[in-house]
């Protein structure tokens, strides 16, 4: 005989849901984005972003200004990876122009994309290791090294942040001597830290019972979604934009593209790590490579640039997904159009399916897992 | 005894209780920013006295002149009593707290089970102080500190419990001075596994430092506090912390009397007693610095499913090896295997398989 259920308790008090606030200023929101959570108790009902904060219409900015000066707001977008985001601006105005780029050119690009890349994947192990409660352990130990790749590209460029270093047809002016074995000793130390950020969290049985199943995307739901990245690759779908439609001189190098298998967070976490390794193996690669003399401009480039009509989309693997530019040009002296695809966003606008159902201090590592940048996000 | 009348002397002892208490965040804050900065490659304060050591000095003039502020929307009489609720079953949880054979404040018979049972009480002051701000990470912050405590102290106690049934007493000097050939965590590795871990979690540390959890509800009942009210909730955490360490060193590794014996001088059984209490503070802050937070259901889930479980077990292995009289060896032995058992357990549970996404589809051209 079937024993039968107690009758469900009936509450005499009425419980509601909680909403909070997570952001505009909040510890775990990477810049200024707001999360509105709805929670039952621990867990998310319903999660709303709301973006916009950083809005600053570089877009239409662009557009008022010539093609030289519109590199400027390139950096300002992605502002972890900003030689990807300028590449990509480059690589349109050079597809409308048809401006052929020297090789010694394209290998600089490399090399400094792709440390720019490992820089990027540093700052998101370290921002997700505070947001998982580490206190600021695998943060210390990334920038340790971001400040070592950022010296560098302050030698090259001058900047620090706002590098501004690439120009349609080439780069600005040359790299500095002894700049190759800087670049060595860097990456040896970079893949250092790449492996002590390895040992301090990927076995970590706290670090595993947390990320572990967290959220699983399939393949399905991460293409419907438009995710790309790191966040694509993590679900099991390989496709990088370097190996998939090589731009540049990427057919040149050998390298591996590592996917997940379930999509979870600690899937993403994997993939960006091996990502790291990986851009060494390109760099090191890059530098045997690189021709040590030779010309860094594509010749009779002026200052001032007229472009014939034309409109190109042109799009590149930055740390964070396929970085896009649709670029109109009418014969003006600047953009006509600028259109940026941003990865981020795309990303980002899953976020609601991803963290509800899950518990609130899990949406927060979810949201980590994107690797969010807001300039990004809002342009 | 350190005057002829009780009375006298107890009131001297809590006096010197009074003035050292306040001072141990000083010491303990100071370690903290600079052990956890070593472990991050940092140098930690260094420009406030030489090599920093004036600069929670400083901090606390800081915070003492503060302005005390309280949200319009607070409930008064909550907010504003909360931090005393919970230093004040701190404090009154190290007058039972001997640290060596004659510094001590009251030696009770029950001194261990009055430890456990006030340090406990300070929960209603993180209730209250959650309740009161009127602010919902505070209340989530509270919630879960509840929920937290209901979840470690059943381990912890049954640990303890261990611990009194192997030294038969529950007074703490007795129970220390029966370690003077062998401590007793070579008996129970088991329970002092528990011990600590529980104690993790009753300090709010990493990996269980869960109602304050700085990216999830930005410092959880603390939130509204500012000024002394926020530093009482930090006296309090350090001196939890103290406790804690004193405790796990008494019952576990002896105390002032292993290795030397209780006939070491006094002070040798202070610097015994600092390094052992040491030895558990830095473990305490090494956690900090090297462990993620775990969930809030998650931390319920182990100590009901793991360390509960584990606990009774160590008790049931201590009832039957003294019941029928076996040899202590047995003690070490069946705990250790357990011990063993417990971390495979939980090595193996952080590991089980996830099911994986089968890749059903490809967007791209076939890759190599």
């Amino acid at each position: 005989m079937a024993t039968e259920l107690p009758p469900p308790v009936e509450h005499e008090l009425e419980t509601i849901d909680l909403n909070i606030n997570v952001g505009p200023q909040h510890p775990a929101t990477h810049g200024v984005f707001r999360m509105i959570l709805t929670v039952d108790g621990e867990l998310v009902v319903d999660a709303d972003p709301v973006i916009g904060y950083m809005h600053r219409g570089g877009e239409k900015l662009s557009e008022n200004c010539d093609y030289r000066q519109a590199i400027g707001y390139q950096d300002r977008t992605d502002y972890l990876a900003q030689f990807n985001t300028e590449w990509t601006y480059m690589l349109a105005v050079e597809k409308v122009g048809g401006i052929e780029v020297p090789e010694r050119a394209e290998y600089i690009r490399v090399i400094l994309g792709e440390l720019n890349r490992i820089s990027s994947h540093f700052m998101f192990a370290g921002a997700f290791g505070t947001d998982i409660g580490l206190f600021g352990t695998p943060f210390m130990y990334s920038f340790r090294e971001r400040e070592r790749i950022q010296d560098l590209f302050e030698e090259v460029t001058g900047e620090r942040m706002m590098y501004n270093y690439f120009r349609p047809g080439g780069v600005a002016w040359d790299i500095p001597d002894g700049f190759k074995d800087k670049v060595r000793d860097v990456l040896k130390e970079a893949q250092q830290g790449i492996d002590d950020l390895d040992g301090l969290m990927t076995e970590n049985e706290v670090f595993l019972a947390r990320c572990r199943g967290l959220n699983p995307v399939s393949p399905e739901e991460a293409i419907n979604w438009g995710f790309s990245g790191p966040m694509l690759r993590a679900t099991g779908v390989k496709h990088d934009l370097r190996r998939a439609e090589p731009y540049s001189i990427y057919d040149r190098f050998d390298f591996d593209i590592p996917v997940g298998t379930s999509g979870d967070v600690y899937d993403r976490y994997l993939v960006r790590l091996e990502e790291m390794r990986q851009s060494a193996r390109i760099v090191e690669q890059a530098l045997e490579q690189i021709p040590d003399e030779g010309p860094i401009m594509a010749p009779g480039i002026k200052r001032v640039l007229r472009l014939p009509h034309g409109e190109v989309y042109a799009r590149t693997e930055t740390p964070r997904g396929e970085y896009g530019i649709y670029l109109i040009s009418r014969g003006g002296e600047g953009p006509y159009r600028l259109k940026i695809r941003s990865p981020c966003f795309c990303n980002l606008s899953a976020l609601r399916n991803m963290a509800v159902g899950n518990y609130m201090a899990d949406a927060i590592i979810i949201l980590g897992s994107i690797d969010i940048v807001l300039c990004e996000v809002d342009r | 005894m350190i005057a002829d009348n009780p009375w006298v002397d107890a009131l001297v002892r809590l006096g010197v209780l009074a003035i050292a208490m306040p001072l141990i965040p000083l010491v303990l804050v100071y370690l903290e920013r600079k052990v956890i900065g070593r472990i991050q490659m940092r140098l930690g304060p260094m420009r406030v006295g030489p090599h920093g050591t004036l600069q929670t000095v400083a901090d606390t003039i800081k915070l003492l002149t503060k302005e005390d502020l309280r949200p319009r929307s607070a409930d008064r009489w909550t907010f504003e009593l909360a931090p005393f609720v919970v230093v004040v079953p701190t404090l009154v949880a190290f007058v039972a707290l001997p640290f060596t054979g004659g510094f001590f404040i009251r030696n009770l018979a029950l001194g261990l089970f009055f430890i456990v049972a006030v340090s406990g009480l300070s929960i209603v002051g993180f209730l209250m102080a959650g309740w009161g701000s009127d602010n919902k990470y505070a209340l989530l912050g509270g919630a879960r500190a509840a929920a937290q405590l209901i979840s470690y102290e059943i381990p912890l106690v049954l640990a303890v419990l261990a611990v009194a049934m192997i030294g038969g007493s529950l007074n703490l000097e007795e129970l220390v001075n029966q370690q003077g050939r062998v401590p007793f965590i070579i008996w129970q590795p088991l329970a002092f596994l528990i011990f600590t871990t529980a104690g993790l979690a009753e300090v709010y540390r990493n990996p269980f430092d869960i109602p304050v959890a700085e990216s999830e509800v930005v410092g959880g009942p603390f939130i509204e506090y500012s000024g002394i009210r926020w530093s009482m909730f930090q006296l309090a955490e350090y001196a939890t912390t103290l406790l804690i360490a004193v405790l796990a060193s008494l019952i576990f590794l002896g105390g002032w009397n292993w290795p030397l014996g209780n006939e070491a001088g006094a002070w040798l059984q202070i610097i015994w007693i600092v390094l052992k209490t040491s030895f558990f503070v830095l473990f305490f802050f090494w956690a900090r610095a090297s462990l993620p937070r775990l969930r809030v259901d998650q931390l319920m889930a182990f100590c009901w499913q793991v360390l509960l479980p584990f606990a009774f077990l160590q008790v049931i292995i201590n009832g039957l090896v003294l019941v029928y009289g076996w040899p202590d060896l047995l003690l070490g032995v069946f705990s250790g295997l357990a011990t063993i058992a417990a971390a495979y357990l939980t090595y193996r549970s952080a590991r089980q398989a996830v099911e994986p996404y089968s890749p059903r589809y490809q967007t791209v051209r076939s890759i190599s």
